[in-house]
């Protein structure tokens, strides 16, 4: 594989064997390159398998057949120590630790790493923290005193405390206001461009989609049928693209496109 | 990672990343090379050389130059931009509030508002329980029937193993203990006496009780704290559907009942176990047991101890109930309840012991 390529899959087959039937398979054969610096969205029905395909880059679900690599080293290892400075994740409602304040959430990753000085990483943790675009006096308040938005970021500074160079996103707009998920859309793109990461989201909002990813990948009928930049995409002759972005509500965000924002 | 103080330019080169530097030999040894650094004073910094360079690695350089850039820097347009960022967001952490003085006294205020609170909520739950009893018996057809039968299910048929065994160890170390001291006085026969009042009037209905609220006590709790966190509770308050009425009173009843009967079971083990213990430990046969038990233990005694037990399942379910429905939704407040439920049902049920015993003194003895 190239060195460019962050997201590396190959014949991937993911399966659930629910109690006492045939096995429901969710990917066949699944292929798929993220290459740095790319945005790239995931696109789907709802039950296509899309955060599925998120865990399985996060190695958190094994596959049944098939390889996934992330920046050159299977996902399964993952998990271990310095996961964190390898990949960050934002969780779809957060999954903030609710006994630790916002301050502790974000400084978790490089407290663990044991040996750092207590104030050093209370001073990265606050740096996170108005990175993403939250004043400093939020820092010893609880998650749960937090509203969805303010959730989002926390989890955003908390993902990107170890510069990790790939971020995924699970729906990073969903149960937030226009306004905020305009907010965080433009802070997803400032960090995006200023710090050099690759993202990879999953998203059913179609004006994150048009405004944000450089790429879009669909997937249905348990492959990705294509990854391409949206206008490429929207142009396809496939039922579920037609009506995913032919829609009446494809056909108003797709007035973001003209002239297309972020072409590659 | 090293430094290199070459006069007058510091500099800088290897890895200077979180992970990095989190590694004990690599930051002592940056540590040891920190006072030649200091000695040149305002030095000139050199960091082209680093290979890389992440927020954590900023941050330090950052504090080491005393917040504020070097005198003399040379870096690459990426450095450039990460030390822009760290000089634009840097600030002190703002002190945690609530501490000191006015601290302890608002944390004292707080305490007794919970505690009247708690007697509030305890007596609200009550009341409301009588009221949705009224309705039971007003429409006993509108019942939740198959509530009651699920939970009399899981909390009474699914505890006779373990009742059983607990009963049965208890009763046979507790004949073998009594056979070795009434074998001083020749008194052997009275084990039937003891082992009958004991087991039947206090240990049965107590060990039952206790086994059951640590069992399906906790279990109450969690679960309806579960339906907090999962907005399920809300989600039936908003449908207008009676919580007391469809999660409190079916626990409630299904534990009124099913404790009598665990109560004797246990009781039954124990004594089952008793007796095998005194036939080995003292030759006294089956059949003598069984003869004597009748006459040396009143009848009244098992009606106390079914009483008793009955006291015991309703307050356990209302107590598990209380906190299951103060959990606060977050996982903390979960195990706080669950763990406060046990505790204080446990208490509870030894407190409403001792008072049965002062009660009813001359019943059966």
């Amino acid at each position: 594989m190239s060195a460019q390529c962050v997201v590396q899959i190959d014949g991937l087959r993911s399966e659930f064997r629910s109690s006492g039937g045939a096995p429901t398979v969710i990917h066949d054969n699944l292929n798929l390159q993220v290459e740095r610096g790319e945005m790239l969205s995931i696109v789907g029905g709802s039950g296509s398998g899309k955060t599925v395909l998120l865990r399985q880059i996060l190695g958190l679900e094994t596959p049944a057949s098939g390889q996934v690599q992330v920046l050159g080293r299977p996902a399964a290892e993952l998990g271990g120590p310095g996961a964190a400075s390898r990949v960050g994740m934002l969780f779809q409602h957060g999954a903030l630790f609710s006994s630790f304040t916002v301050l502790e959430n974000i400084a978790f990753p490089l407290r663990e790493l044991g040996n750092l000085p207590a104030k050093l990483v209370r001073d990265v943790a606050l740096l996170r923290l108005q990175m993403v675009g939250l004043e400093a006096h939020h820092a010893h308040k609880m998650p749960s005193d937090l509203s969805g938005g303010m959730v989002k970021r926390v989890a955003l500074a908390r993902a990107l405390v170890m510069d990790p160079p790939l971020l995924l996103l699970d729906e990073p707009t969903a149960g937030l206001d226009p306004d905020s998920a305009d907010g965080f859309c433009t802070l997803l793109q400032s960090l995006h461009r200023e710090l050099d990461l690759t993202v990879v989201m999953v998203t059913h909002d179609l004006d994150t989609i048009f405004e944000l990813s450089t790429r879009v990948a669909v997937v249905a009928d348990k492959r990705i049928i294509v990854h391409a930049p949206p206008a490429e995409v929207v142009a396809l002759d496939h039922p579920f693209v037609q009506d995913f972005f032919r829609g009446g509500r494809g056909q108003r965000a797709q007035a973001l496109l003209q002239p297309p924002p972020h072409a590659v | 990672m090293r430094e290199s103080a070459s006069v007058p330019v510091v500099e800088a080169s290897g890895d200077w990343v979180a992970d990095q530097l989190a590694v004990p030999a690599v930051w002592q040894a940056l540590q040891r090379s920190l006072p030649g650094v200091q000695r040149q004073g305002a030095a000139q910094w050199d960091l082209r050389n680093i290979a890389r360079l992440d927020h954590t690695g900023a941050q330090y350089l950052w504090s080491l130059w005393g917040e504020r850039l070097p005198d003399a820097l040379e870096l690459l347009p990426d450095q450039q931009a990460l030390l822009d960022r760290v000089a634009k967001f840097s600030t002190p952490v703002p002190p945690p509030t609530g501490g000191g003085w006015q601290g302890v006294y608002f944390r004292l205020g707080q305490t007794v508002l919970d505690l009247g609170d708690h007697g509030r909520a305890a007596l609200r739950l009550l009341g409301q329980l009588a009221l949705d009893m009224g309705r039971l018996l007003r429409h006993p057809a509108r019942a939740p029937w198959r509530d009651i039968s699920g939970h009399l299910y899981r909390i009474g048929a699914t505890a006779l193993p373990i009742t059983a065994l607990v009963g049965f160890l208890i009763g046979v170390v507790l004949a073998y203990l009594m056979s070795q001291q009434l074998r001083q006085f020749g008194a052997d026969i009275f084990i039937v006496n003891i082992l009958g009042i004991a087991l039947v009037r206090e240990l049965g209905p107590v060990l039952a009780a206790i086994l059951i609220a640590g069992r399906s006590g906790s279990a109450i709790t969690a679960q309806i704290g579960v339906m907090r966190v999962t907005e399920e509770l809300d989600a039936m308050r908003v449908m207008g559907i009676a919580r007391g009425f469809r999660l409190v009173l079916p626990r409630v009843i299904a534990m009124a009942v099913a404790m009598p009967l665990l109560s004797v079971w246990t009781t039954m083990a124990a004594l089952l176990g008793g007796m095998l213990a005194a036939d080995l430990a003292m030759g006294l046969s089956p059949a003598y047991f069984f003869a004597a038990l009748p006459k040396t233990v009143a009848i009244s005694n098992l009606g106390l101890a079914v009483a008793k037990s009955a006291a015991f399942g309703v307050l356990i379910a209302l107590i598990a109930c209380h906190y299951g429905l103060r959990v606060k939704p977050n996982t903390q407040s979960l195990g706080q309840g669950t763990t406060a439920s046990v505790v204080t049902s446990i208490t509870a049920v030894i407190l409403v012991d001792a008072l049965f015993a002062v009660l009813f003194k001359g019943i059966g003895v």
